[in-house]
């Protein structure tokens, strides 16, 4: 069972979110295996789901580049191990 | 595949509804720090201090990015140091404190606790001279917790201990009064005290504990107020499934920190302390739950119903999340540290009768209620024999964590700061239960306590 993290992406909508994380992504070696995405009254929330067995950086480093993208873009961007969800919700 | 509703529910809760781990706390034996060369023990047990939790901070650092989950407090608990200060006299005590703040400090931690002692049915020398320097180790240090236990359900009531607590109470506030007292934040008087406790001031490593552990303490007032909100109008009994389900994913979230965190750190899993840990955040009160149950303010006549439900309802859902329990377990009611307990006791609906009250039904006890600076000793022991006899007679654990504000009067208030927040002065009675105390002496152990 290879390791997931959840990507958590809110804020106000603009062109390129999706692109952007995505390429970071792909810069890391983050393999994207689910994205699902809504725009609700100019609010854009996403939720992502990758791989992150094949990260070329350490975990923690590449939750740091993500919310720095997030921070200098005015969007609240969280990049979680799916532990916590599977503890929490999973029996 | 992770469920998109589970994913947005427990975002919600860490950023909303202030779910954290309120503490990650090392528990560290200093039994092999023994020495009868002061310096050499002080240099034993700052190094095996600094040694063993040498990477709490980062690892816990490291486990809050990998999770999301905020961890406030990374702790220390060690061995009480009266059980391993040999012939320290009161002033080598208030070095080994002033040892354990810098090993404190060398850390990067938040709190050390264990500058205590255990005299529920007598003091030893060695107990004596740590309790006469509480007041100037706690004066002298920043991080420093001190607890001491002056009765268990077993042993009875130590009554002399109780008269001593109020002079040490009393000397501390006065020690630190250009600080509102905040040493007295710092020091707690026990029945029955837990030795796996990972919440300050209480917390030290008990002497049937391994050489270290970890032990978690979780939060979450403000996760079960929101469920209990969405409920709506319910029937008790739903209501009691409801905190039941969420006490249990904050407790999971807990099982999981302290699992990474023993592997990470190669130390061994104690317990999960199945806790409602409020702190002065708006949202994050136990008071608010309360009030989101149905009661006008906390305080009011029903409040400890409710309180014993929560309490109840908490542990049953915490109780299967998690591997080991221990610790406190159960809502904690700290005024200072509650904003919704806080504009209760300035509304003047709650006082410190029914906080005495609750204390029967929930985790700890009479926590973090300043009052008037010149209060007598007296009234002090009489409240702390008041609150330990309840932790007695009901085989639980109480204790007392009690500011008499020094120059402070009922109208005031002392800010603390930080989590510790703020405390309004509240009114005591004002007759002495003196001949009493100074009768001295112990109070025998109850009947129930010959199970065997």
């Amino acid at each position: 069972m290879k390791s997931r993290a959840v990507i958590s992406v809110t804020g106000k909508d603009n062109v390129g979110i999706i692109a952007k994380v995505s390429t970071l992504c792909a810069k890391y070696g983050a393999n994207i295996i689910d994205i699902s995405q809504t725009v609700l009254n100019e609010y854009f929330a996403m939720i992502m789901i990758v791989e992150i067995d094949g990260l070329t950086i350490p975990f923690t480093e590449f939750s740091d580049v993500v919310s720095a993208y997030g921070k200098e873009n005015s969007l609240e961007i969280y990049t979680m191990h799916e532990d916590i969800f599977d503890s929490m919700h999973k029996i | 595949m992770i469920d998109r509703k589970d994913i947005l529910e427990t975002i919600n809760m860490i950023r909303e509804e202030n779910l954290d781990i309120r503490t990650v706390t090392v528990g560290i034996s200093l039994f092999d720090c023994v020495s009868d060369d002061k310096n050499r023990f002080l240099s034993n047990m700052y190094d095996k201090i600094t040694r063993t939790a040498e990477k709490l901070v980062p690892v816990c650092n490291e486990i809050e990015k990998m999770y999301g989950i905020p961890i406030i407090n990374k702790r220390v608990a060690v061995t009480p140091l009266s059980l391993v200060g040999g012939k320290l006299d009161s002033d080598g005590y208030i070095e080994a404190a002033k040892t354990l703040d810098k090993a404190a400090d060398a850390l990067g931690i938040n709190f050390i606790g264990g500058f205590g002692a255990l005299v529920h049915k007598g003091s030893t020398k060695c107990e004596d001279a740590l309790i006469e320097a509480i007041p100037e180790a706690l004066a002298t240090t920043k991080m420093v917790c001190s607890s001491v236990n002056v009765a268990t359900t077993k042993a009875g009531i130590n009554m002399d201990a109780i008269a001593k607590m109020g002079e040490i109470i009393k000397k501390t506030a006065y020690l630190t009064r250009d600080n509102n007292s905040i040493g007295c934040a710092k020091l707690v008087v026990f029945a029955n005290v837990p030795e796996d406790n990972p919440f300050m001031a209480g917390a030290f490593h008990g002497v049937g504990e391994p050489d270290s552990i970890i032990n978690v303490g979780v939060s979450g007032p403000g996760v079960v107020s929101s469920a209990i909100r969405r409920a709506g109008n319910c029937s008790l009994s739903e209501l009691a499934d409801v905190i039941k389900k969420t006490s249990f994913k904050i407790t999971r979230v807990g099982q999981l920190v302290a699992r990474e965190a023993s592997n990470r750190l190669g130390i061994p899993f104690g317990i999960v302390d199945l806790s409602l840990a409020p702190t002065p955040a708006i949202g994050d009160s136990v008071a608010d739950i309360l009030e989101c149950m149905g009661l006008e303010t906390c305080g009011a006549h029903g409040t400890t119903a409710a309180l014993a439900m929560l309490n109840d309802a908490v542990k049953k859902g915490g109780v299967m999340a998690s591997s080991h329990v221990g610790g406190l377990s159960g809502a904690f009611i700290p005024v200072s540290e509650d904003a919704g307990m806080i504009a209760a006791v300035e509304k003047g609906v709650l006082s410190i009768e029914k906080l005495e009250a609750m204390t029967a039904v929930c985790s700890v006890g009479l926590d973090m209620i300043a009052v008037p600076g010149d209060t007598s000793e007296a009234v002090i022991c009489g409240i702390i024999a008041d609150e330990i006899s309840i932790g007695v007679a009901n085989t639980k654990t109480t204790a007392v964590r009690i500011i008499p504000a020094y120059g402070k009067t009922v109208g005031d208030s002392v800010d603390f700061g930080g989590l510790l927040g703020t405390a309004p002065i509240m009114s005591l009675r004002k007759e002495s239960p003196e001949i009493f105390i100074n009768r001295r002496g112990r109070i025998p152990a109850p009947i129930h306590s010959l199970k065997n």
